[in-house]
């Protein structure tokens, strides 16, 4: 059993970047999510393990670092909050066309523009669909506890190197700003080896240069450029889909949430299930690669699904094409940092799918 | 055994200390706990109030909407939760600075002159564990000494000395609870 | 007689560095991107450093300077150059890192990254050409465009009442504490490529003893957005950018020498 502390979902992702051997940090401040920078300067990182631990003179920046710490083969994150992952999203375009693996967190908050500092979901097109320029995929996970929030950081540099590809960790205020109790992993040491077939570290007279670019001038080369990506993100699709199903092996009515909102769903399962009502909850892991298989088979069991999401409704769009018209799909969803209750949940259930 | 807690009160009244000394000791006891705080504008000199859920089980929502007890250390916290206190719940509070008293007949009502009994000691920053003591005298739900053990890992080491003036001031709460309905 | 009777060992008097490719240079015929390209990739042979050297290529006109040297590089996006070169020294303080940038991207889009990279001392260099307009979108305003110099968006010349003065950036971050060594050259005539690649060379070597930033501007031509011929377009440069941005180092050893 691995170390047990009670921390805040922040300081969580912090202190699993430092053991799962992450070699820089480069971001700037901003609410919800401040704690993560805070924590790994309390932590003196670079006397712990080495790690580089810098606050950039802006968000742009700071993603900037990341991709040319990431073009050497180092483990790098940078983390923000929703605007200021806006701001990074030409560097993430960058990153993920140029191929380099790295983490980036964003603890969303209320938009959009400068909106609300309290909790949000509602950057869920951003993260899933692209949010830069270009037809690019980021890996997203989706944590819904503290835990996850340890475990995610992990998970994430594996799957970021796996497919040299960008990985973010898709949380919101609350689970940024709660403590549970975590079970922390073992320390992995740093890497001291890399890859030599696509790093910049210097020519070696034993190899070729290697070069990190995202620019193609030639239309041939890029659309090759663009199929080979998404051969990776194919990929993905079949290999890397992570869900938790509660309480599913009798449903008949589904939710299907993530992150947060999971959370409040599940207790809106136990809820409906002291009634006599038998609802269940499908939680995606990963948003991408999206569950769309795993959804289609529960359409086949449940007679209806409430998505709910805190936002107007961007994953529910998914879960449709999922669930492809077989059965009824609605939603439920509060913004601008308004959270839903459990109650509250579970009436939309009753109103939109049971009853209706 | 599941407890779900509301604790609120102004900023600066160590409620989220409160909160974070309950879970550790939660911790403690091989529980299943969460701190969920309010945060941001209101963390600065207005209300401030942290959900702690501590249960022998997975814990689903970290926010709710009613609470097994309400912990309340002023007027606008009352106004606010004593409607969300289940019936048969529990409702804890400091008199000072009260004036529209808690009129719910279906839940448990106790009051604790915390603000009171602070000001007789060292430091009134002992307030919000003469609070603390007074709820756990209604519901023993930690031990003890995994309270002190929590009241270690919660504060830092430099203030480790003031451990036993804590000590001192939960065993007052624990003393001067009392019921107000029951 | 033929070409192949000229190609020969004893009629050698200048080759080219192993460090550039063979590549053919997209640069227009007349232009001091050449130059500086052979004297950057020159100073990283004769310090025997290749190994051990990672460049950073802007947007604009050198965007693909990758093509052309033959070191490991990674292109950044327009500006942020600066950003990624301290994300890759921060990783591996003992590399020599260098960004090679244009006016536009060094002094109007990036600003920011340059000034504050600048600010923290980055154990860098930045090598900065100055031509005075934006090169690869055809010729546009620059940052540093003269005033009263016709350009695709200053089409009657740079109003400064409109347009504001060019920005003399290279003096700006010489006033900061974390550049150590920032010099103005030149490549358009021998003397000034030598004193140009001297500036290279001691930027390199301020690198090695990690004292801080380096930085060299080189003021250049753009004869084909100037609109003149490669002779007209150096002989412009001396009589009107060189009063602008005078030619010579302006901090050594963390000292200035010279205030403009």
């Amino acid at each position: 059993m691995g170390e047990l502390r009670l921390m805040k979902g922040n300081e969580a992702i912090a202190e699993a970047a430092i053991r799962a051997g992450c070699d820089a940090y480069f971001g700037y401040p901003i609410t919800p999510q401040s704690e993560i920078i805070e924590y790994l300067a309390a932590e003196e990182t670079h006397k712990r393990t080495g790690m580089v631990l810098l606050q950039a003179e802006s968000e742009i920046a700071a993603i900037n670092m990341v991709y040319g710490a990431a073009s050497t083969g180092k483990k790098v994150m940078t983390s923000s909050s929703s605007p200021g992952i806006s701001l990074k999203q030409e560097g993430i375009s960058y990153i993920a066309g140029a191929e380099l693996p790295c983490l980036i967190v964003n603890v969303v908050r209320g938009g959009p523009g400068l909106g609300t500092i309290q909790p949000s979901q509602a950057d869920y097109f951003q993260a899933t669909k692209g949010g830069g320029h270009g037809d690019y995929r980021l890996i997203v996970l989706a944590p819904a506890s503290v835990q996850e929030m340890s475990d995610f950081v992990k998970l994430a540099f594996d799957l970021a190197f796996k497919y040299r590809n960008p990985a973010m960790i898709l949380s919101d205020g609350m689970i940024g700003q709660m403590m549970e109790k975590v079970e922390l992993f073992d320390p992995v040491p740093r890497n001291t080896e890399f890859d030599q077939s696509w790093v910049i570290t210097g020519k070696t007279a034993d190899r070729e240069r290697n070069i990190i670019t995202s620019l193609h001038l030639e239309s041939a080369s890029m659309e090759k450029h663009n199929q080979e990506l998404q051969k990776k993100y194919i990929q993905m699709q079949e290999q890397e889909v992570r869900i938790e199903k509660i309480q599913c092996e009798d449903a008949e009515f589904l939710f299907v949430a993530y992150g947060s909102s999971a959370r409040i769903c599940q207790k809106a399962v136990d809820l409906a299930r002291a009634e006599g009502i038998k609802t269940g909850l499908l939680r995606p892991q990963t948003l991408f690669p999206f569950p769309t298989k795993e959804i289609e088979k529960m359409a086949g069991q449940v007679k209806g699904i409430l998505t709910v999401e805190l936002s107007m409704g961007q994953m529910v769009e998914d879960v449709r094409l999922a669930v492809n018209g077989k059965i009824k799909v609605e939603f439920y969803g509060r913004a601008g940092g308004m959270i839903p209750t459990p109650e509250e949940v579970l009436k939309a259930m009753k109103q939109k799918i049971i009853g209706g | 055994m599941n407890e779900e807690i509301i604790i609120a009160g102004f900023g600066g009244q160590g409620v989220l200390s409160m909160g974070k000394i309950l879970a550790y000791s939660g911790m403690m006891q091989n529980m299943e706990v969460s701190w969920m705080p309010s945060y941001g504008p209101e963390m600065r000199g207005g209300t401030a109030n942290v959900t702690v859920i501590l249960s022998d089980s997975r814990i689903s929502s970290p926010i709710l909407n009613v609470y097994d007890t309400a912990i309340i250390l002023n007027q606008q916290s009352l106004d606010k939760f004593e409607e969300k206190v289940k019936p048969g719940g529990l409702l804890l509070y400091d008199t000072n600075g009260i004036t529209r008293h808690p009129k719910r007949t279906d839940i448990k009502i106790y009051q604790v002159e915390a603000a009171a009994e602070a000001a007789k000691m060292a430091t009134t920053k002992t307030f919000n564990m003469i609070v603390l003591g007074g709820y756990l005298k209604l519901k023993p739900i930690i031990d003890f000494e995994d309270i002190k053990n929590g009241l270690k890992k919660s504060l830092p080491k430099r203030h480790h000395h003031l451990i036993p003036l804590n000590i001192d001031a939960l065993e007052r709460g624990m003393k001067i609870v009392k019921a107000l309905n029951n | 007689m033929e070409i192949k009777d000229i190609i020969k060992e004893e009629n050698l008097v200048y080759s080219k560095t192993k460090l550039l490719t063979d590549t053919t240079l997209t640069y227009c015929p007349g232009c001091g991107h050449g130059v500086a390209h052979r004297l950057l990739m020159e100073v990283i042979e004769e310090m025997n450093i290749r190994e051990d050297t990672i460049g950073i290529s802007p947007v604009g006109c050198s965007v693909f300077a990758y093509d052309f040297m033959d070191i490991d590089m990674a292109q950044a996006a327009h500006g942020r150059a600066p950003a990624v070169a301290t994300g890759i020294k921060r990783c591996w303080p003992d590399k020599f890192v260098f960004t090679y940038q244009g006016d536009g991207d060094l002094a109007a889009i990036g600003t920011a990254e340059t000034i504050h990279a600048c600010n923290r001392g980055e154990n860098f260099t930045i090598i900065f050409i100055n031509n005075g307009i934006y090169g690869m979108t055809g010729g546009q305003m620059a940052p540093t465009t003269l005033p009263g110099m016709k350009s695709s968006t200053t089409p009657f010349g740079r109003d400064v009442s409109l347009m504001g003065n060019p920005i003399k950036i290279t003096e700006l971050v010489a006033q900061l504490p974390g550049t150590y060594f920032v010099s103005r050259q030149a490549v358009h005539k021998p003397a000034n490529v030598r004193k140009a690649k001297k500036a290279i060379r001691t930027a390199f070597e301020v690198q090695q003893q990690k004292k801080g930033l380096s930085f060299v501007e080189i003021v250049s031509n753009c004869n084909s957005n100037w609109k003149m011929t490669p002779i007209q377009s150096n002989q412009w440069m001396e009589e009107n950018m060189f009063p602008y941005y005078p030619i010579g180092d302006i901090k050594i050893e963390g000292k200035l020498i010279k205030t403009n």
